[in-house]
């Protein structure tokens, strides 16, 4: 039996600790505090938590303020209403002027399940790292999440991290280094390379393992610095094994297989293949059942990785040939 | 009554006219602007940066400071003349290149000195002082937060989250000056978007409202200090304006929000300006 923990259990002892060590951090809520577990760091430091009521717009205002005062806030929500209800506010009063502004986006993808598509965020990735200044975190598991939130409060300037609502595979038994920027190789392979983030990074490990039964050596790097990407890390794997697949927990429009896409394109053109949200708003149903629906299972992953493969070959056949 | 000496009105009053000469020429230099908006709170601007906010441009980031958001960040060049009166920028600044880095056409925290915060999308800045208000309440320094915002801005609903959210938190170390010069882009407010009863509406939620005249620099002053002895809530002071004021042909014509200057209107202009820096105020 795989072990589990949820990402957004970590999140209230992580700002517990960081409170602590930080007496500049700062916390607001948008009346989610019990769900996102903002509200654990509002019994350790009354003063310092701020219920914002429900107006996220606000709330991203209110934060831009504290922090230009030398404040650390973290705001915590919904990821979709911290991002797309209060983008505006993100874009001018926290992102232009590049404040050391904090968002945690809660409930991300499609993790929410039956609340529907309402709340389920699908374009929080590329809207976020659309935004000059903002650097977008999409860690793995809990542990990895209690890295992305001590990197966001370590990094200076503004920081998305987003954190999965279900109880998903541990890959991490102890936080591991998170450092913006850098992704992190979690198997080496020779044939292709499933580069994830978030909830993914299980499946593609999971596929990974499917994919040794074939005969089939696949690498799997956990990208949850989806901004800044590790551009040379994709280099480095595009060029050992010939074949991307991307995974991720968003829509493949404009999140991490665009990023990905966007550094093969220009430095090496390699076949590659997205698996993520595809391009649809998402529905009610149990979460499982929507990455079955969306194509988002470790068996998609792995015939994602076939079908590169069969790219890869037939292009070294033509330039062979 | 006010504790200003004749001598300091007299004093804010040039300064006003000077904050209304140093906009128009800055925005003649870039042939694009604002100058209804701009000269409209050059008064009120006159009060904050002539004396009333305890600020130093020695030291810009000295703890306990007042704090400053121009809310309506389209008033840009009054904000920068009233820096450059401050001293946060040079006396001549009108000599600058328009595309000089200080001159953004809406405010940006980073590339101006003395301005404290980014605007120009209107509606969010009350919500940045309120966390400045709060971060000053948390640090006990005693530092004060003034927000300018225009009237056609109190559309955003943004304002009112902020606005609700100030009330809650007994913010008393929070002013907003409501620049109510009574028209936006499309004409009058109330004929584009009705927001009256506003001293009503600032007070159902939860607000200290004080009304003034916003062209007459005693006033203004002496509406800051009633808002400053009231304790635990926010305090607003709807300001009464001229939008032009201090040049006739631009008073009460909504055409001059944002519009170039050209150089014989500028000429006209200054030449009132100038009676006025030297005979004192606007009547």
């Amino acid at each position: 039996m795989t072990k589990t923990a949820a990402p957004r259990d970590i999140v209230g002892k992580t700002l517990i600790e960081l409170g602590r060590e930080y007496p500049e951090l700062v916390v607001l809520d948008a009346d989610v505090g019990s769900s996102t577990r903002s509200a654990e760091f509002a019994a350790a430091f009354p003063s310092r938590f701020f219920q914002m009521g429900i107006a996220e717009a606000n709330m991203a205002g209110v934060a831009a303020g504290l922090a230009a005062s030398g404040k650390i806030p973290v705001m915590v929500g919904f990821a979709v209403f911290v991002t797309a209800k209060a983008f505006e506010q993100v874009r001018q009063s926290v992102a232009w002027a590049n404040l050391n502004v904090k968002i945690i986006g809660s409930h991300a993808g499609l993790t929410v399940g039956l609340d529907g598509a309402s709340h389920q965020a699908v374009e929080d990735v590329a809207i976020m790292r659309s935004l000059p200044n903002m650097c977008v975190l999409d860690p793995a598991d809990a542990a990895e999440t209690e890295s992305a939130i001590r990197a966001a409060v370590v990094h200076r300037g503004p920081v998305y991290v987003r954190v999965g609502r279900l109880k998903s595979p541990v890959i991490y038994e102890t936080p591991p280094r998170l450092t913006p920027g850098k992704a992190v190789v979690l198997r080496e392979g020779k044939d292709a390379t499933i580069i994830a983030c978030g909830i993914m990074v299980a499946r593609a490990l999971e596929a990974a393992s499917l994919l040794d039964g074939d005969g089939i050596s696949v690498g799997v790097v956990d990208m949850a610095s989806v901004k800044p990407l590790d551009g040379d890390c994709v280099v480095d794997c595009a060029g050992r094994t010939g074949a991307i697949v991307t995974a991720e927990n968003a829509s493949i429009v404009g999140g991490l297989g665009s990023a990905v896409a966007e550094v093969l394109a220009e430095k090496v053109p390699v076949p590659m293949e997205r698996i993520g949200i595809p391009d649809v708003f998402g529905t009610s149903s149990d979460p499982e059942r929507l990455m079955e629906r969306y194509g988002m299972t470790a068996e998609h992953v792995r015939s994602a990785v076939t079908r590169v493969m069969a790219r890869k070959r037939a292009q070294r056949g033509r330039d062979n040939g | 009554m006010t504790g200003l000496s004749a001598g300091d009105l007299e004093r804010l009053k040039t300064i006003a006219a000077r904050i209304r000469r140093k906009s128009l020429v800055l925005i003649f230099n870039r042939g694009s602007g604002h100058p209804g908006g701009s000269l409209s709170c050059a008064d009120i601007l006159a009060v904050l940066y002539g004396g009333y906010m305890y600020v130093d441009p020695a030291r810009p980031d000295m703890r306990g400071r007042d704090h400053f958001v121009l809310c309506k960040g389209h008033a840009s060049m009054a904000l920068y003349a009233a820096l450059s009166e401050a001293g946060f920028l040079p006396d001549d600044i009108t000599s600058l290149p328009p595309d000089h880095q200080y001159l953004q056409g809406h405010p940006d925290r980073w590339k101006t000195p003395g301005v404290e915060m980014s605007t120009g999308s209107l509606g969010q800045g009350l919500s940045v002082a309120l966390g400045m208000a709060l971060a000053a309440r948390l640090d006990g320094c005693g530092g004060r937060v003034f927000a300018l915002l225009g009237d056609g801005e109190l559309d955003e609903g943004q304002v009112w989250e902020a606005a609700m959210a100030a009330a809650n938190y007994r913010v008393d170390n929070l002013v907003a000056i409501v620049d109510r010069n009574g028209l936006q882009i499309m004409g009058r407010t109330g004929e584009v978007m009705e927001t009256e009863p506003l001293s009503a509406k600032w007070s159902a939620f939860g607000w200290n409202v004080v009304e003034v005249d916003g062209n007459d620099p005693g006033a203004v002053w002496e509406a800051l200090d009633l808002a400053r002895s009231v304790t635990g809530r926010p305090s607003v002071l709807l300001a009464k304006t001229v939008k032009g004021k201090g040049v006739s042909f631009m008073e009460g014509r909504p055409e001059w929000h944002a519009k170039a200057i050209s150089a014989s209107e500028l000429e006209r202009a200054l030449a009132e300006l100038e009676s006025r820096e030297k005979g004192g105020g606007c009547e």
